[in-house]
């Protein structure tokens, strides 16, 4: 039915979503034109968070912007870190003299904590959703998993948040003893954990008949307004830069894509709200299977200095004071979608430009295409399923 | 008498019926349901929403979030203001009931934090635009940290008279001296412009 039908007389009602709304993720506010409870049009305003962080990179040197990428999106702090970090290490490349070659035990924690922090994202991105839908015991069972993600983290850089851990040339620090222990036990009851989160939501008709349908976006319009991430992938498109554009260790962990493909049943269209919901569980279950994987590539630890396969940090103090003239850019997949850096260096220490290309941007792109002729209290579904966060949007 | 069940401690008559003055009665009530306001901008909000989680439980403090002002007594400040969202915090604060109190979570709350030198749109301390009671360090401070700046506050609201004289007590965290006095601010001050 289209809203001209839905809305005979044309009355209409603006309804204010935000800036301070518990479901809108952050200080995003959306400018809703109803009739009843159909939203005719929706308009997402945008800065509420605009923190000019990409202002801040043309004034700090190359290594002092990595606190910085944290704050971009604190939900997914180490693959933001390693986004950035492998911008810089692909521009150091561009000149033979000043190339770094990170060692493998670097690489392999670099990809050991993007996949742990991948699932601690995609936690709070499912029992969001799953509270802004009104379920709010699931959303508890996902802290607490994502508080033993933290702990880990916390005795591997010191922070629970904002961890600044990955580095310019590798890691800040080396994993500290019995990790990989800690991390497998870890895993191991995760696993065992999520079965018990699937049974309490996932499965639960109420659940997926509220999402099942709502705010479907074809693989085509998936791609024309350029989605990425899970919310493509969510789509039935499958693309992944760790699988097609592999980059550090991931073209030697065969990465394995999960698509949408109407996981609603009978009542689901691909690309529904549902789909979406169900490829961020599947992708934690990849992100778990890709930790123990790399744990078991895991190279001891160095014994002497220089070792080139067990150190975790390669120095690039001195690259990093005259790095090469000339612009990259680099893309990787965070668990919100690609996350790029387009870096244009004039050959100082200080970057010339930062210029940072995240998911949630597009993700709210698309808000007031898919938002128009729903109902009004799929508003939230809809913003939950598509995971945006607020200050990757603003920056 | 013979009433086992009086001999009990908890039971007896004395243990059970208090006197307090009514002053008092309203400060002990207020400071065991302190409702807070979901306000969470930035990443400190993620560590409030970890710290309503199973592991800190604010819950079993009488904190229960509210996702309306009106309900709240407690805004808790999480994350950067900007200043686009500098006057809002200002319509939700005089949107709460009084009497009110602010916490500042975070560094950005509470002078701009890493943000306070470089940024255009940053707003250097929330404490421009409301009255801060509490003051809580950290780039995000820890759970445990936000605690322990609650029961600062509870501290302050267990003094707060809602019939008798009320004075308004120096800051908690010294050296940030808010412009307004704070403490469950009866009259709401003038705004300074901010500065562009
Ligand atoms: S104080 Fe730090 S963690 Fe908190 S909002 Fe500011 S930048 Fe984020």
């Amino acid at each position: 039915m289209t809203i001209e039908a839905m809305t005979p007389n044309g009355e209409r009602m603006t309804l204010n979503m935000g800036p301070h709304h518990p479901a809108t993720h952050g200080v995003l506010r959306i400018v809703v034109e109803s009739d009843g409870e159909v939203v005719a049009t929706c308009t997402p305003d945008h800065g509420y968070l605009h923190r000019s962080i990409e202002k801040i990179g043309e004034c700090i040197d190359w290594p002092l912007f990595v606190p910085y990428t944290d704050r971009v999106d604190y939900v997914c702090a180490m693959n933001a870190n390693l986004a950035y970090c492998l911008a810089v290490e692909q521009l150091l490349a561009t000149d033979a003299a000043s190339a770094v070659k990170v060692p493998l035990r670097g690489e392999c924690i670099r990809v050991l904590v993007a996949e742990l922090n991948r699932i601690s994202s995609h936690l709070v991105a499912v029992g969001a959703m799953a509270m802004d839908v009104g379920a709010y015991t699931p959303f508890l069972h996902a802290i607490a998993q994502r508080e033993l993600v933290n702990d880990i983290f916390e005795k591997l850089c010191g922070q629970r948040l904002t961890y600044n851990y990955v580095t310019i040339g590798g890691v800040a620090f080396d994993l500290y003893a019995q990790a990989s222990e800690e991390i497998t036990r870890f895993l191991d009851q995760f696993e065992r954990e999520m079965v018990r989160f699937n049974k309490l939501i996932t499965t639960s008709t109420i659940f997926r008949d509220r999402c099942a349908s709502v705010a479907p976006v074809s693989a085509a319009e998936a791609i024309a307004w350029g989605l990425v991430g899970p919310n493509l992938r969510g789509s039935g498109v499958d693309w992944d830069l760790r699988r097609d554009e592999s980059y550090g260790l991931y073209g030697q962990l065969a990465v394995r894509v999960p698509v949408g493909q109407c996981f609603a049943g009978r009542h689901g269209k691909v690309g529904d709200c549902f789909d979406r919901y169900v490829v961020r569980l599947l992708e934690i279950q990849e992100s778990v299977r890709l930790c123990r994987e790399t744990l078991k590539l895991l190279p001891p630890p160095a014994v002497k200095a220089n070792d080139p396969t067990g150190g975790y940090q390669a120095d690039v103090s001195r690259q990093l004071k005259k790095p090469p003239k000339g612009e990259v850019h680099c893309r990787t997949e965070a668990p919100r979608g690609e996350m790029g850096y387009f870096l244009v260096s004039d050959g100082t220490k200080v970057p010339y430009r930062v210029r940072c290309r995240t998911g949630s941007f597009s993700a709210a792109g698309i808000f007031h295409k898919v938002m128009r002729g729903i109902f009004l209290a799929d508003v939230v579904t809809v913003i939950g399923s598509f995971d945006i966060v607020v200050p990757e949007i603003d920056r | 008498m013979n009433d086992h069940t009086q001999e009990r401690p908890g039971n007896r008559l004395d243990e059970q019926v208090h006197f307090a003055a009514v002053d008092e009665f309203l400060a002990w009530g207020k400071e065991n349901s302190l409702f807070y306001l979901l306000f969470a901008t930035a990443c400190c909000g993620i560590e409030l929403m970890q710290a309503g989680g199973p592991r800190y439980d604010v819950d079993r403090l009488g904190m229960i979030p509210r996702a309306t002002p009106r309900q709240a007594d407690l805004m808790i400040v999480a994350g950067t203001i900007t200043h686009k969202m500098a006057g809002r915090v200002r319509t939700l604060w005089e949107q709460m009931t009084e009497p009110r109190w602010v916490v500042s979570m975070g560094s950005c709350a509470n002078s701009g934090g890493p943000f306070s030198k470089w940024s255009y749109s940053v707003l250097n301390g929330v404490d421009k635009y409301v009255p801060v009671d509490v003051y809580i360090p950290g780039c995000p401070p820890r759970p445990e940290a936000l605690i322990d700046g609650v029961m600062a506050l509870r501290e302050r609201v267990r003094k707060y008279r809602t019939l008798g004289v009320r004075e308004t007590t120096p800051h908690i965290v010294a050296g940030h001296e808010a412009p307004f006095g704070g403490g469950g601010c009866a009259v709401p001050p003038v705004v300074e412009k901010a500065k562009e």
